[in-house]
């Protein structure tokens, strides 16, 4: 009787067709295995791994994102209107830190956790107990940083990108709290990512070759790198701080001799990678969807894998981009526009390879593929404004406007957030069993589809208009554009109670998914029962590499 | 011997010191790299000699002073001129002013900078106030000069060079501990 599936656990706590509800309860003690909060705290499996990290994700993205109604409630009508504007300030940096460190970046390993192993035929993954520790660690430190906005003086006020000397100099008290979770959030990633390299590099099954791995394994393996690379420098960063702030260094003080501009080197040479980070796991998302619902292999599997580590490669050599108008010399300016520019090339290779693969397809737009549709189409407008904002002299007209904001935006929520939904859609019926209610997916997706264009599209416009970001009043002219701003955001927030819906009523039941639970799919993870068991190739299966 | 997944774990942990490391080593390099390129507009804090060079007379160049309080420190600096046209090879006198504006004596220091950055290279100090740090007693002013010099090699696209000085306090401890070794180096050079 014993529930085999985290998700069936939690529904039968508060399942109203009693049949097991009592149960549960009732064997209690006589388990062997902790019950109850204690299962979950010490869980060491996969699955139930995964299944937290994506659970954390998803109420930090409602936290996220309420600070984002906040501030677009406040930005509706020129005016200081609801909240003042050191409130204000602390919204826009809390909206920023929990949406990059707490929901998307979470959202990605809890994938990972669930997907890998089942995707190369491990029994789970390489460390379980580390697995466990990175988890529980993600809870403290966002408790932490949550709790500083009922500290005297505040949460952080500095923007996500918290920079020097706005950090240290002049932050409010808090910020010694916000740096340890920083460091702890920190600490999450790189055992997380430790983790999944060597999940990937030691526990595949026998015969998957390294380019025979599906590309989510492929750009979490990358990804992982990425974060062993540069999450340690952003540790540096923030101890530097610590160090500043606290015990009268002048890393970044211009009266110690130190230099607030090293600040914006260090923080960006970690910064641009971690923008890769948040979004190339998502390329590996949508090239598991399309094939399956173009019901064709993906065209150029090699030049993806290959696109994918040319970017990260390049990701390092980028990060003056954000910092064009601090004075850089022409030489400077020149190579981090051209070598911006080039990312541009692998990235283009991919969307290419997406749009070839659906090309002659027998394509059916079930909900997951409409969100990796949506995806590399909005994707794209992101990528093209990159591009224009990589022109340095006219990156210095956009630079601290919403069109930067526009920009990122559409990277990271059509981008990143769309691929985030997508997949789980897509791998529902293998975590529960059930198919997602199509219908109630399809209001979701289109909802979100127009919430997201109506928010951040005019972003462009008010932002070439010269409306700066991070600013809680405006000038008049800009009043339109905000005014379908603020609507688009709270039509888009409000659509997300529909995904919270579908995917409760999805865990409670639905209809059956068989094992292969899309005709055309093709990785590991369909050949095992839908919903998986708790274990899942205890002996490695029979695996026969496909051409690609 | 380590199995595979401790010699991967091994690795990574590896990287993540270097990378922690390279993190902190980063702030020497920077600094050395800008010294030798010039790109953060950091001026040399020892005096130079001056250039014996024909001055350019074909050429005008034109040099802006901007001065200003950080960190609340109640100075005025002063400047007799906010702007001068010079010739490249030129040298150059300009006579700045400290006003200590609080009723106690103070330390303070004047950070230099210099932009477009590039041209840091091309500038050579001669004298300088913020070689040092000053201490003014409560109301007191003092006058300091600026000897300077644009080399002659300046690249032609720069026309107008701005050199900005920011007043900071400096810690009193500190300011005390050095009067102590060399009385008097401070105020009224
Ligand atoms: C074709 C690819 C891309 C190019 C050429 C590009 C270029 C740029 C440039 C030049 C800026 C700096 C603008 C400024 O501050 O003036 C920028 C900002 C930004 N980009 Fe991109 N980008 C690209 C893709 C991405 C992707 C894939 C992501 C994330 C998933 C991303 C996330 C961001 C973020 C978060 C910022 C703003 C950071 C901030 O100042 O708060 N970009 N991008
Ligand atoms: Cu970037």
């Amino acid at each position: 009787m014993a529930p085999k599936l985290p998700p069936h656990h939690s529904l039968q706590h508060s399942s109203t067709t009693a049949t097991a509800g009592g149960q549960v309860h009732d064997d209690h003690d006589h388990h062997p295995q902790p019950r109850g909060i204690m299962r979950w705290l010490l869980t060491t499996n996969h699955k139930e791994i995964g299944s937290l990290y994506l659970i954390f994700s998803l109420i930090m993205f409602f936290i996220g994102g309420i600070f984002a109604l906040v501030v677009r409630a406040e930005l509706f009508q020129p005016g200081l209107n609801l909240i003042n504007p050191e409130f204000f300030n602390q919204m826009t940096t809390m909206h920023g830190l929990i949406m990059v460190f707490a929901a998307v970046m979470p959202a990605f390993t809890g994938l990972a956790n669930w997907m890998i192993p089942l995707q190369i035929g491990a029994p789970d993954m390489a460390l379980p107990r580390l697995n466990n520790f990175s988890f529980w660690l993600l809870p403290v430190a966002f408790t932490l940083l949550l709790s500083t906005l009922l500290m005297p003086g505040g949460g952080p006020n500095f923007g996500w990108t918290f920079y020097a000397p706005l950090s240290t100099t002049y932050a409010p008290p808090s910020t010694t709290f916000f740096i340890l979770s920083l460091h702890i959030a920190g600490v999450s990633s790189i055992l997380g990512a430790i983790n999944i390299v060597a999940t990937i590099l030691n526990m595949r099954a026998p015969g998957m070759r390294m380019m025979d791995m599906p590309l989510f394994v492929w750009t979490w393996l990358i990804t992982a790198f990425l974060l062993i690379a540069v999450m340690p420098v952003l540790a540096g960063v923030i101890t530097m701080m610590l160090m500043d702030i606290n015990f009268g260094t002048s890393f970044f003080d211009a009266a110690g001799g130190g230099d607030p501009v090293l600040f914006q080197h260090l923080f960006w040479f970690f910064g641009h990678p971690e923008v890769y980070i948040m979004i190339l796991p998502a390329f590996g998302i949508v090239s598991a969807i399309i094939p399956t619902f173009a019901r064709k292999r993906l065209f150029g599997y090699a030049s993806m894998v290959y696109a994918t580590a040319s970017i990260a490669v390049l990701s390092f050599l980028v990060w003056a981009h954000h910092m064009f108008v601090v004075g850089l010399p022409l030489a400077a300016t020149l190579f981090f526009m051209y070598t911006t520019m080039l990312i541009a090339v692998p990235t283009g290779v991919k969307v290419f390879n997406w749009i070839t693969t659906l090309f002659r397809g027998s394509i059916t737009f079930e909900v997951p593929m409409l969100f990796a549709l949506a995806f590399v189409v909005l994707f794209t407008i992101g990528g093209f404004s990159g591009l224009m904002l990589a022109i340095a002299p006219a990156d210095f007209q956009y630079h601290d406007t919403y069109f930067v904001v526009a920009h990122f935006h559409y990277v990271l929520v059509p981008g990143a957030v769309f691929s985030i939904m997508a997949a789980v859609y897509y791998w529902l019926p293998k975590w529960t069993g059930h198919y997602p209610s199509e219908i109630l997916g399809k209001w979701h997706f289109w909802l979100s589809v127009i919430g997201v264009n109506l928010t951040f599209f005019p972003m462009h416009f008010s932002g070439l208009a010269g409306m700066p970001r991070r600013i809680p009043d405006y000038a008049l002219q800009f009043a339109d554009f905000n005014l379908v701003s603020s609507l688009g955001a709270f039509l888009f927030g409000f659509s997300q109670l529909i995904f919270v819906w579908v995917i409760i009523k999805c865990v409670r039941g639905g209809v059956k998914a068989p094992a292969k639970a899309w005709d055309g799919a093709e990785d590991l993870e369909w050949s095992v029962p839908s919903p998986a068991p708790l274990h899942t190739f205890e002996t490695p299966p029979d695996f026969k590499p496909v051409q690609h | 011997m380590m199995n595979p997944v401790q010699r991967t774990v091994f690795r990574s942990v590896l990287v993540l010191i270097a990378m922690f490391a390279f993190a902190f080593a980063l702030v020497p390099l920077y600094d050395v790299f800008c010294r030798i390129t010039g790109v953060n507009g950091k001026v040399d804090e020892r005096a130079q000699t001056l250039v014996s060079e024909e001055v350019d007379e074909s050429r005008y160049v034109t040099v802006q002073f901007i001065t200003r309080s950080g960190s609340g420190l109640p100075w005025i600096l002063d400047v007799e001129q906010r702007q001068v046209r010079v010739h490249p090879g030129q040298p150059t006198e300009i006579n700045f002013a400290f006003t200590n504006q609080s009723g106690s004596a103070l330390s303070g220091r004047a950070v230099p900078s210099v932009s477009p950055s590039q041209a840091s290279r091309y500038l050579r100090k001669v004298n300088c106030f913020c070689f040092d740090e000053q201490r003014l007693e409560a109301g007191e002013r003092v006058e300091m000069p600026l000897v300077f010099q644009l080399t002659r090699d300046l690249p032609k696209d720069v026309n107008t060079v701005t050199m900005v000085y920011t007043l900071y306090p400096v810690a009193e401890e500190k300011a005390q501990l050095q009067a102590q070794v060399a009385p008097g180096s401070g105020g009224d050079a």
